[in-house]
């Protein structure tokens, strides 16, 4: 039987999640998928899911970073064409990965992360 | 040389951002760790890169019914919210200790899904559509 879905706790993961964006440009990903996991979505479900809240917050980070001049919009575009390639091969491999082997990838990262936050 | 590391960072960002790991892990650290870009440069970087990839997934994990709508609206509006609390927070305040409890916080999260046991009792099949 799938959890009732509890708004507040869906707001709350969303203000988390933009809060982060907001402060880091970035990680906002990283407090959404546990907490929508916690709502009762699958690992795949919840990462996937993730971008589509991330990607509104972002766009919202964006305008806030390019009004205050903190980068020329040229910046990042280097990176995209072989960026949009990887995400249709992140894509196919979302599809494939197990749940749990997700999950084991996904806590690396954040571990990772979280050292090299600290270390900053 | 330049030019290959580029592409294995844009590529590598691209699979991250896609599986919903994060692509600023990859590109955050080559900014700021290689390119000598300057934090917040490449804050505003990632994040412009983020777009086009997030909106380029998130076609593929539509289609792949992938995508769980539910919770949409209102984290969104509740995300929102929070970016512009965020942002003004990180301008007033550096962000130094905010920083280290989100890194706390990190790895917490981190070990709990490292070491998350497969529970014994089969999942229920997936839903078609």
């Amino acid at each position: 039987m799938e959890k009732e879905r509890k708004k507040p706790m869906d707001f709350l993961l969303g203000a988390v999640a933009g809060l982060l964006n907001g402060l880091f440009g970035a990680g906002g990903g990283v407090a959404v998928v546990p907490l929508l996991e916690k709502t009762g979505i699958e690992p795949k479900k919840a990462h996937a899911t993730s971008i589509s809240i991330i990607l509104p917050i972002s766009l919202l980070s964006s305008m806030f970073y390019l009004l205050g001049g903190q980068v020329p919009l040229g910046d990042a575009v280097m990176y995209l064409p072989l960026g949009l390639v990887g995400a249709a091969v992140g894509s196919l491999l979302l599809k494939k990965l197990s749940n749990q082997l997700l999950r084991r990838i996904f806590g690396a990262v954040m571990i990772l992360s979280a050292i090299r936050i600290w270390m900053r | 040389m330049q030019g290959i590391i580029i592409a294995i960072v844009s590529f590598l960002s691209g699979i991250t951002a896609s599986l919903g790991l994060g692509g600023g892990f990859v590109l955050l650290i080559y900014l700021t760790a290689v390119a000598n870009v300057d934090q917040m440069q490449a804050q505003g970087i990632n994040l412009i890169f983020f777009l086009p990839i997030a909106a380029l997934s998130l076609i593929f994990h539509a289609k792949n019914k992938l995508l769980d709508t539910r919770p949409l609206v209102p984290a969104i509006v509740g995300g929102l919210i929070g970016v512009c609390i965020g942002y003004g927070l990180g301008r007033l305040l550096g962000g130094e200790w905010i920083a280290k409890l989100f890194a706390l916080f990190l790895f917490a999260v981190g070990l709990k899904e490292l070491l998350h046991r497969k529970k014994s009792v089969p999942e229920s099949p997936q839903k078609g559509g």
